[in-house]
């Protein structure tokens, strides 16, 4: 079902759902980019439908909203843990269909991988509901289409942006109280994107040729990866992170554990204690990640784990192209195996 | 009790014995027997978490043979018995000595490699009838560094032992000098399926072992090997101990070579 909205009165459905939801919204930071003079797109709480940047990329995913960067596990005090206070609040997340798709890989991560869900990760990721913004053509380094994430069924409402109104559906009914009867309904159904300017050739193989480890295609990132982990922290489907424990300053006897965003591209992902690492050069975390996305993953959950959101490709400050590194990967395969 | 599976338990020290100038072995009380070759991790709460191994297994206690190298583990070594340790766990399979039954068994385990195989030694110290044979081969760097000295005399007893020293001889008891790759070919070799080979240790000892048991005829499947990698949640989320599509954490540390031998970090 599908209701037409002036502007006006999507600002006032706004003022609506906020008295139930934090809405999360790619929103603008002036001169905070990557680059000087950009600015920084990124998830934050919005109030009003003007708020939200729809027309061009986040700079960030919207994982924040369901994995945050930082999260606390548990404190200690002397010799007792206790848990944070369970939280209640509802989120309603306006976001892509690369996301909405991207976001099921932190979901089966946290939720399927291993002997029992993460009850942190299950605890916020119920609070949860999605608003897909209507996405109809790309932007630069997406590649969604080669990804088949372009298209998802998978959201509560869908709003479609145009000059002078707003179409919105809604496939939860929960949501249809929010609407005011002055509303006019029409037929309304999103479109998505079908044809990206960027193509990307996923190897589909079912056994990586061993070769592909060793190959010199790797040694361009050993000194143009400078292991930042930018790629890592904007994708919207890596999901590791790493626990530490801090106290506190004011009294050393009182602390928590909290886990924190990790990067596999960043020094000391591997090490372990007594001085072992792997995966020293740069080159080797290269494609480590990268067979992570377009391999790897699939080979244990039967989806790729990349999305094609572009992001890292968007982000890297040495104008790594982790699109243009699966296409040379895909060259490198064929002729290893023919 | 608490259901959240990162909320460690208290568990009292009963028991401390120090092996090397780095390692010691703690007893600490346990009421669950866990897997040989599954780990807990271990806290401190307000320094951190680490993976230990098992080193002992035993009525009402496990053993776990901890490296002074790092913030944890040295935290770890100033605590006295009675103190507390916090654990969860055990994570990660085990060795299936059901497949053992009846074999004959090498056990290959370079320095600190040799905490987790020191209760199926044991076990099989204890239950000898239940193999056809077990030989032994421990390396380690130095002399100083040999750890379980006393359990090695007594295992010597029962079953072959070869025990190597990188760089030095004649200190202890029948020691041999150099890696323990060179010391393969004195093991004899039962046919294929009679016997399986366990090696354990860094992860180049365990590569040119391997090599070693692999020229002579021992098929990668009959070998079977433990792997040591960053852990942080030992549940399958964090992603630091992945190498491919495995998660040591949850598909080992335990595994047949066939398999290991593919993952490339
Ligand atoms: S790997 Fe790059 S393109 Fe793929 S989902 Fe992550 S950020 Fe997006
Ligand atoms: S690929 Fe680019 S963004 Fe990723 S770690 Fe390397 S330099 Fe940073
Ligand atoms: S230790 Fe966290 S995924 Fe294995």
């Amino acid at each position: 079902m599908g209701w037409k909205f002036t502007n006006t009165a999507f600002n006032d459905l706004f003022a609506g759902l906020t008295e139930d939801y934090i809405i999360l919204a790619p929103k603008r930071f002036v001169n905070r980019g990557r680059f000087s003079d950009t600015d920084l797109i990124r998830y934050d709480e919005v109030k009003k439908s003007d708020d939200i940047i729809w027309k061009e990329k986040s700079t960030f995913s919207p994982k924040e909203a369901v994995f945050p960067v930082t999260q606390t596990l548990f404190y200690f005090t002397e010799e007792a843990f206790r848990e944070p206070q369970p939280e209640e609040k509802q989120y309603l997340v306006f976001l892509r269909p690369c996301d909405i798709n991207g976001i099921r890989r932190p979901d089966t991560i946290n939720l399927k991988n291993g002997p029992e869900p993460d009850s942190y990760y299950a605890n916020l990721r119920k609070r949860v509901r999605f608003v897909m913004i209507e996405c109809t053509e790309s932007f630069d380094n997406c590649f969604c289409v080669s990804m088949k994430s372009n298209i998802t069924s998978d959201y509560d409402m869908a709003v479609r942006l145009t000059d002078d109104k707003v179409l919105l559906e809604i496939k939860n009914d929960d949501f249809l109280r929010y609407i005011r009867s002055d509303i006019p309904k029409i037929e309304f159904r999103p479109e998505f994107v079908l044809e990206n300017k960027i193509k990307v050739n996923v190897p589909e193989v079912d056994e990586m040729p061993a070769g592909v480890y060793e190959h010199e295609m790797w040694n361009e990132y050993k000194s143009r990866c400078i292991a930042c982990g930018r790629c890592n922290t904007t994708c919207v489907t890596c999901t590791c992170h790493t626990t530490n424990d801090i106290f506190y300053d004011d009294n050393s006897l009182a602390g928590e554990r909290r886990r924190t965003w990790a990067s596999c591209h960043v020094d000391g992902f591997t090490d372990m204690a007594g001085g072992i690492s792997f995966r020293k050069d740069n080159g080797s975390r290269m494609r480590f990640k990268v067979l992570h996305k377009i391999y790897d993953y699939r080979k244990r959950f039967g989806e790729h784990m990349c999305v094609g959101c572009g992001r890292c490709d968007d982000n890297c400050p040495e104008y790594i192209s982790y699109s243009g590194c699966i296409n040379t990967l895909n060259k490198v395969i064929r002729e290893t195996v023919s | 009790m608490n259901k959240n599976p990162l909320i460690p338990k208290p568990h009292k020290i009963i028991g401390i014995n120090r092996e090397t100038d780095l390692e010691s072995t703690f007893r600490i009380e346990m009421d669950t027997a866990p897997v040989m070759g599954q780990f807990y991790m271990v806290s401190i709460p307000r320094i951190g978490e680490m993976p230990i191994s098992i080193s002992g297994i035993g009525q009402g206690w496990i053993d776990m043979t901890i490296r002074n190298v790092g913030k944890v583990s040295q935290a770890v070594h100033f605590l006295d018995m009675e103190s507390t340790l916090f654990l969860r766990g055990p994570y990660g399979n085990g060795f299936c000595l059901e497949e053992f039954k009846g074999q004959h068994l090498v056990i290959a385990a370079g320095g600190s490699g040799i905490a987790p195989v020191r209760p199926i030694v044991e076990y099989y110290y204890n239950n000898q009838h239940e193999i056809d044979k077990l030989d032994l081969l421990f390396g380690f760097k130095t002399p100083d560094a040999i750890m379980f000295g006393k359990d090695i005399k007594r295992w010597k007893e029962r079953f072959k032992t070869i025990l190597t020293v990188d760089d030095a001889c004649g200190i202890w008891d029948g020691e041999c000098v150099g890696l323990i790759t060179g010391y393969v070919k004195d093991i004899k070799l039962s046919e294929y399926d009679r016997m399986d080979v366990i090696i354990i240790g860094p992860p180049v000892m365990i590569k040119f072992t391997a090599a070693e048991f692999i020229k002579r005829g021992v098929s990668e499947e009959r070998i079977i090997v433990s792997m040591e990698r960053r852990m942080s949640c030992g549940l399958g989320k964090c992603g630091h101990c992945k190498i491919g599509e495995h998660y040591i954490c949850l598909d080992g540390p335990v595994f047949r070579y066939n398999d290991a031998f593919k993952m490339i970090d």
